[in-house]
């Protein structure tokens, strides 16, 4: 069974154009196993985490200290990230407002409950054992950070047309196209000459918003790096919001085609449920593209960086140097794509909703 | 993945986003949007109007060219008749001088006739008046000579027989 395991394995790299590397790659992964998890490294640097990492010197992290805010039993308790000594597994106790708080894979719980708990209760869920966290992390730091600067471009960009009445000149030459862009190639086509107005706002923000954090997520070094537009509570909450819009926006036509559709009465209870699932796999599918398309974009650059400590050799260096070249120019891409599709997709949502059907 | 505790960022999303909406609808889309639209309504208007200028341009072009036409025709009729007036003066002066000519020479022509007639008569009395005085000189001389007178007489009366 092994035997014929491992001959799968061979044929299926054998596949990919791997079989050169095949025997060095198998070797590396048994011997660096101990010390070099590929899997934990990419898990720490896709996800969030509650003190900003920089670098690690002669063994030691250097991070940022961002705030800890936790809303326990006590009250609110807040504290720098520092306090946990850069430790994730639960062993440092963080004694505050009369309460003692471990940290265990980027979850902060009760010290007292946490001992505990089993393996499969320590969970971000299990909300028994821990405090309510609302802790600036490094999301949340990345996205106040990208807010900043999105807010500084365009509102310099408002100021300039009450000094420029002529044609766009510096920013405005560079951020004015991108801002018709989303007028007329994205708002006008999907919602319509006559209703596009009222949802133009909502559209630029969100186009602007992912882009530019996506990008940020791009970027390896503080204070960007982060992989906010990868992370599923992030786009849960962007696609929510579409989907508030859409719902609230929504005409007779849109409600009728749900809870009426133009079927026989008879395929009421079939019809009836497909609708109203429908109403929640459109903006389902839009947390979803966004998230995966961003975090497996994130896996593979840090996937061919791991490829050096894997290998163990500075000789594939170049190699996974030029294919994280590559991924990360296709990035940039996909960054901006992402960005103009979840900003389509809304667009596309909110004009069915708020059109004007010809009943048929 | 390490998905922190999902409150979190859930919470400062919502919070950060609808603030940042509101802040950037408010401050930020509807100056900009509003700018392009007066702007690019500014440039449709000043496209439009040099559009109008320019059939403007050309209907004046089209006027000029008209009115140039006109002046043109106006002139050739003009000079044609300027022409046709000195043609016009020029046989009419020359018939006259004709006429005149004729008329002249035709007193001329009987000036000469009555100044002829006039000489002639003129010379006729003096003609005669002459030979008068002549006849009367040669009667004064020849009666003057007695003896030849009287022989002559007898010459005549001897040669007058009496028959």
């Amino acid at each position: 069974m092994k035997i014929f395991g491992k001959v799968l394995n061979i044929v299926l790299l054998a596949t990919l154009l791997l079989v050169s590397t095949k025997s060095i790659a198998g070797q590396g992964i048994e011997e660096a196993e101990k010390e070099f998890n590929a899997t934990d490294l990419i898990n720490s640097h896709i996800g969030d985490s509650h003190d900003f990492h920089i670098a690690d010197w002669n063994g030691h992290p250097i991070s940022v200290s961002l705030p800890v805010i936790l809303w326990s039993e006590n009250g609110l308790t807040i504290f720098g990230s520092s306090e946990f000594h850069h430790d994730d597994n639960g062993i440092h106790v963080v004694e505050k407002n009369g309460e003692k708080f471990v940290k265990y894979k980027e979850v902060v719980y009760y010290a007292d409950k946490f001992e505990n708990l089993s393996e499969d209760d320590k969970s971000a869920f299990n909300f028994s054992a821990r405090p309510l966290n609302f802790s600036i992390t490094k999301n949340v730091f990345s996205m106040l950070l990208s807010v900043i600067v999105l807010f500084l471009l365009f509102y310099s960009l408002a100021r300039s047309y009450k000094k420029n009445n002529m044609a766009p000149k510096g920013l405005a030459g560079f951020l004015e196209p991108l801002v018709i862009f989303v007028r007329d190639d994205i708002a006008i086509p999907n919602i319509g000459e006559k209703k596009y107005a009222k949802f133009m706002p909502y559209l630029l923000t969100i186009f602007f918003f992912i882009w530019i954090n996506n990008m940020f997520g791009l970027i390896p070094f503080f204070p960007f790096s982060s992989n906010l537009t990868g992370n599923i509570y992030f786009t849960f909450v962007l696609s929510f919001i579409t989907f508030l819009i859409t719902s609230f926006n929504a005409n007779k036509d849109y409600w009728g085609h749900i809870f009426a559709p133009p079927v026989p009465k008879a395929l009421y209870p079939i019809m009836i449920p497909v609708e109203i699932i429908g109403m929640f796999t459109k903006p389902f599918a839009l947390m979803i593209r966004l998230f995966a398309n961003i975090t497996a974009g994130h896996i593979i650059i840090l996937s061919l960086i791991s490829l050096i400590y894997i290998f163990k050799t500075t000789w594939i260096s170049p190699v996974s140097g030029a294919f994280v070249l590559f991924m990360s120019v296709l990035e940039l891409l996909v960054a901006a794509l992402q960005a103009y599709v979840f900003t389509l997709l809304s667009a596309l949502f909110i004009g069915q909703a708020v059109a004007e059907h010809d009943h048929h | 993945m390490n998905l922190t505790s999902p409150e979190s960022l859930i919470f400062w999303t919502s919070l950060i986003f609808i603030v940042f909406f509101l802040l950037m609808r408010k401050l930020a889309w509807k100056p900009i949007l509003g700018a392009v639209k007066s702007r690019e309504d500014s440039i449709n208007n000043a496209l439009l109007s040099a559009e109008n200028a320019k059939k403007d341009m050309q209907n004046l072009k089209a006027d000029n060219e008209k009115l140039l036409a006109e002046a043109r025709a106006e002139r050739d009729i003009m000079i044609k008749e300027a022409r046709e007036i000195k043609e016009k003066m020029i046989s009419d002066a020359k018939s006259e001088a004709q006429m005149q000519g004729e008329k002249m020479i035709e007193q001329a022509k009987a000036s000469i006739a009555s100044e002829k007639n006039a000489a002639i008569a003129d010379l006729k009395n003096q003609v005669g008046a002459l030979s008068i005085e002549i006849a009367e000189k040669v009667l004064k001389g020849e009666l003057a000579n007695k003896e030849a007178q009287t022989k002559l007489v007898e010459t005549m009366l001897g040669d007058a027989k009496l028959n």
